[in-house]
């Protein structure tokens, strides 16, 4: 059914293992509990496509565009996430809240979750490696100026760093700030300059030099 | 439990490696676990018991295993321990009847009750259940702040092991980053974490 799949790129020291015997375990489970009427495959593709092409981090950015030209949903926003997700017309799941967090000039908001990987997936999509990785989950606490360098963001000593482990049934999601030269842009054009790491709040929005509009 | 999860501020583990336009899924079968937990949680078992399974991994095996690696393995021994399926049937890859297994029952969010107000001080409790909890070792003895109050949320301490169904306000606590780790942190810099009620008492000193 699946094609055996060897790694060919980069790093891949969080997949060490021979994939064969995992995906005959999945397979297993999987066809198990099909033949016992408690999964269908179009459940698991209806799934997988789902995550693969409409779930993902243009949610987010649609929804910080916004907020960003239009004062009052941002207050709408940061006082109720989940309403505010919803009024985009987009689907918020109501066993999570949504906690958004807006990032200025005097406060830089980043998040992680040290015990597992809580990630606000309804907005941002299923999370990258590195955030469910080790070296994030521990370092993000303890030294987040360091791992935001490694991310290239540089942040001056009087910008207070504000780091939200994410331990409960609460999701959080950084608003960053606009940048400055997109003065007259439309939602568009500003969502395309907020990408996922910017909701994490590893990463901050860039105007790329080009841009003369 | 002091496990292998709880990673905060641990040291050793290396740069944060980023991999260039990674997929959402690496292979088929990771995006196939990821559908068979999203339809049986909630279900089957509940996500603290969920993330219980996962914690009690050896913890080599823990650091060895990829992320959907560990959840194939809760997968497997929850879906077993339910009886949804059997040891011999996983096993087989063969079905030999219908689950047995029963539905969670799910109950109402009652009205959140809280104890403590946004700007009050609190100190966390030094908790070490060998169960399943939700304060992270780095949090542990440390003055805060309330910064902001939710829930009610389950209690994942009761829930992780299906008892008592505990609804408890959830506050998210700001340290000063130099409270949890002294002078390696800058003095402007805060931590802010989400603690169930039980894990706090207030700075004043009764419990």
């Amino acid at each position: 059914m699946t094609k055996h799949d060897h790694h060919e790129h980069g790093d891949h020291s969080h997949h060490p293992e021979a994939p064969s015997d995992i995906e005959a375990r999945t397979l297993a489970l999987e066809s198990l509990l099909i033949e016992k009427g408690l999964l269908t495959s179009e459940d698991v593709d209806r799934i997988i496509s789902a995550y693969e092409h409409d779930i993902g981090p243009m949610i987010g950015a649609r929804v910080v565009a916004h907020a960003w030209v239009d004062l009052d949903y941002r207050a709408r926003l940061l006082n109720d996430g989940p309403a505010a997700i919803r009024e985009l017309g987009y689907d918020y799941p109501a066993s999570t809240g949504l906690a958004v967090l807006e990032s200025t000039k005097e406060v830089h908001h980043m998040v992680v979750c040290t015990l597992c990987s809580c990630y606000p997936w309804a907005v941002l999509g299923l999370p990258p490696t590195w955030y469910k990785s080790a070296p994030y989950r521990s370092r993000a606490v303890v030294e987040p100026r360091k791992v935001l360098e490694e991310f290239g963001v540089a942040l001056p000593a009087d910008v207070s760093v504000n780091v939200w482990d994410s331990s409960s049934d609460l999701r959080y999601m950084v608003l960053p700030e606009r940048p400055e030269g997109t003065e007259g842009w439309t939602e568009e054009q500003l969502a395309a300059i907020v990408s996922r790491d910017c909701m994490i709040g590893v990463a901050r929005p860039q105007v790329p030099a080009e841009a003369n509009r | 439990m002091n496990g292998i999860h709880d990673m905060g501020g641990m040291d050793g583990f290396g740069p944060v490696v980023v991999e260039k336009d990674e997929p959402v899924f690496h292979h088929r079968w990771e995006g196939s676990v990821r559908a068979i937990m999203r339809q049986t949680v909630g279900r089957f078992y509940n996500l603290d018991e969920f993330r219980n399974v996962v914690e009690r991994m050896p913890p080599e095996e823990y650091l060895r295993a990829s992320y959907y690696e560990r959840w194939l393995h809760a997968l497997e021994t929850l879906m077993v321990q339910r009886g949804v399926i059997t040891l011999e049937e996983l096993r087989s890859g063969r079905a030999n009847g219908p689950s047995i297994a029963a539905n969670i029952k799910h109950e109402p969010r009652p009205e959140l009750i809280a104890r403590f107000s946004s700007g009050d001080n609190v100190v966390t409790r030094n908790l070490n259940p060998t169960g399943h909890t939700r304060l992270p070792r780095y949090a542990r003895g440390k003055r805060g702040v309330v910064r902001t109050v939710n829930g009610p949320f389950l209690l994942p301490d009761s829930n992780a092991h299906r008892g008592a169904k505990v609804w408890e306000a959830c506050y998210a606590v700001e340290f000063t980053a130099r409270e949890l780790w002294g002078d390696r942190a800058s003095s402007i810099d805060r931590v802010c974490v989400d603690l169930w009620e039980s894990y706090l008492r207030s700075e004043e000193g009764e419990s």
